[in-house]
């Protein structure tokens, strides 16, 4: 009994001290995100990486959503004759859960998972301890513009996803089921309010620190979880995994909060 | 002057280093031979401040720098120069733009001495002309050179090599040893050089160390360890595999 409560105890003080160094690193990365110098350049390269890596799957998850949506959405509202609300029922949906949500697991696929991968190769073939040998601080050059560029990019990706959404819904809803084109668009006008824009705002701002200090720690610290190229690996995998459930979880957290 | 005190250094109980005691006057260069995974690489990583001792101090300049932290130990890293084992070259970036980019980032040079100096270096090292290769498209041997002329572009006060000649051939090292020498006679820096290069490193030291099981088992001029009677030192610089010297067993490989 005390041996299974001094492993459970050891684990669990080995979780803490994980989550404190986690911690320690995102409040390094805030830190030199205040802080001058900063690195322009590099910021706008990332915003590139993050923007050209995930539009296409954006694109295409984000129609998609929105056709799927009208679809099932409409046969249930038609039970209640109720189906002039589709229009509203498909862009709350998207600008309040699904658009913050899908994208930020889109981009964690495509660009959060390439990152990790990057810093992790950069930190086995000694790139990192270049930069620091250099009097170079790799916060600086590697971490503040992927965080800020991430804070950027995500809720421009969201808003793509939720606009191509509801053209999506729209096709679905006009073109195939029959519903006004007039009816669609004036309900969504008369129920989405600033504070449902809002609140998908924020949730994809958070969305976007989550995604990119989870990836770039794994990346960084790749030698945790293994060594050469089979840590990279493996350290991309649990960065995808982990920003993926923090993503639902802090999702259900900010939506209680919200709403 | 670089002075090492009983440095140690364990990784998951294993000793590394076992109290390394070493002094490198100013402008010398000093080589440091010993056997693969013997622990060179770790000393330099100490030295750099990548790596912190679990006992030991070393003092470059007066001061020790295993007690300083960030901004402070950014100070005394704006003095070095380190060439890495595998180069550690920015594999995103053109040789050009590795060999310019500390250049840039630390002493705010304007563009046409930039482009004047980058272009020397490279010159230097053999590679004119390969300015927009990137990393992988070079060679071992090409990577190596690139990343001796980022080194050496700053002209740090001290420099440390960590095996700067290994996957060259004969030519390639006898010229780097020379450019090294060249470097080293202009600008008079303190060098510390880990090589297998044997016989040809003593050619450019001033003194070599023979580092050992985490310690320093012998060290003096390339003449005197030419004539140590020491017998591992003997074993080492015969490449016999019978002697005093273990051989690498697999636990140690992985170091």
């Amino acid at each position: 009994m005390i041996k299974l409560l001094r492993i459970l105890g050891g684990r669990a003080l080995s979780l803490f001290k994980k989550m404190g160094h986690m911690l320690m690193f995102l409040l390094n990365s805030i830190y030199y995100i205040c802080v001058p110098p900063f690195k322009f350049r590099l910021l706008l390269k990332q915003i590139r990486f993050f923007g050209n890596k995930s539009m296409i799957v954006i694109l295409l998850t984000g129609s998609f959503t929105g056709m799927v949506m009208a679809l099932q959405i409409y046969h249930t509202l038609s039970k209640f004759g109720s189906e002039a609300l589709l229009g509203p029922a498909v862009a709350l949906s998207l600008i309040r859960e699904l658009g913050p949500v899908l994208s930020a697991l889109m981009v964690t696929g495509r660009a959060g998972s390439a990152l990790t991968a990057e810093i992790g190769i950069m930190r086995i073939s000694e790139q990192i301890d270049a930069l620091v040998s250099m009097a170079l601080n790799p916060m600086r050059y590697l971490i503040v513009p992927n965080i800020v560029a991430a804070i950027i990019v995500f809720p421009l990706l969201a808003a793509i996803f939720d606009v191509i959404g509801i053209y999506g819904g729209y096709v679905i809803a006009v073109k195939l089921l029959g519903l006004s084109e007039g009816t669609y668009f004036s309900q969504i006008d008369t129920f989405v309010e600033w504070k449902d824009v809002r609140i998908g705002l924020y949730k994809s701002i958070s969305f976007g620190v989550i995604v990119s200090w989870i990836s770039c720690y794994k990346g960084y610290f790749t030698e945790e979880t293994g060594f050469g190229a089979e840590g990279v690996s493996r350290a991309t995998t649990d960065a995808v995994v982990m920003s993926s459930v923090l993503i639902l979880i802090w999702d259900y957290f900010l939506g209680s909060v919200l709403l | 002057m670089i002075e090492i005190i009983g440095l140690e250094k364990s990784f998951n109980g294993q000793k590394v280093l076992s109290g390394i005691n070493l002094r490198i006057e100013h402008g010398e260069i000093m080589a440091i031979i010993g056997r693969s995974g013997g622990g060179k690489s770790v000393l330099l990583k100490n030295i750099i401040g990548i790596l912190k001792p679990d006992k030991g101090s070393i003092i470059i300049d007066g001061v020790d720098i295993t007690k300083l932290r960030g901004r402070e130990m950014d100070k005394t890293r704006q003095k070095l120069g380190v060439l890495f084992q595998g180069g550690a070259l920015f594999d995103s970036m053109t040789a050009y733009e590795n060999v310019a980019f500390p250049l840039k980032e630390k002493m705010k040079v304007s563009k046409k001495t930039l482009q004047e100096k980058v272009s020397k270096a490279l010159e230097d090292v053999g590679l004119k002309g390969m300015e927009d290769k990137y990393p992988s498209e070079m060679s071992g041997g090409m990577r190596k050179r690139v990343a001796l002329a980022r080194t050496l572009i700053t002209e740090p006060q001290i420099v440390l090599f960590d095996e700067p000649t290994t996957g060259l051939d004969p030519i390639l090292l006898q010229s780097t040893h020379k450019l090294i020498r060249c470097t080293h006679e202009t600008y008079g820096f303190t060098g510390i050089v880990i090589s297998h290069e044997i016989p040809e490193i003593f050619d450019i030291s001033d003194k070599v160390a023979f580092l050992y099981k985490g310690v320093i088992e012998e060290i003096g001029t390339p003449d005197e360890i030419r004539k140590s009677s020491n017998p591992m030192v003997r074993q080492f610089l015969t490449g016999s595999s019978e002697g005093p010297v273990e051989l690498l067993c697999e636990k140690e490989t992985r170091r």
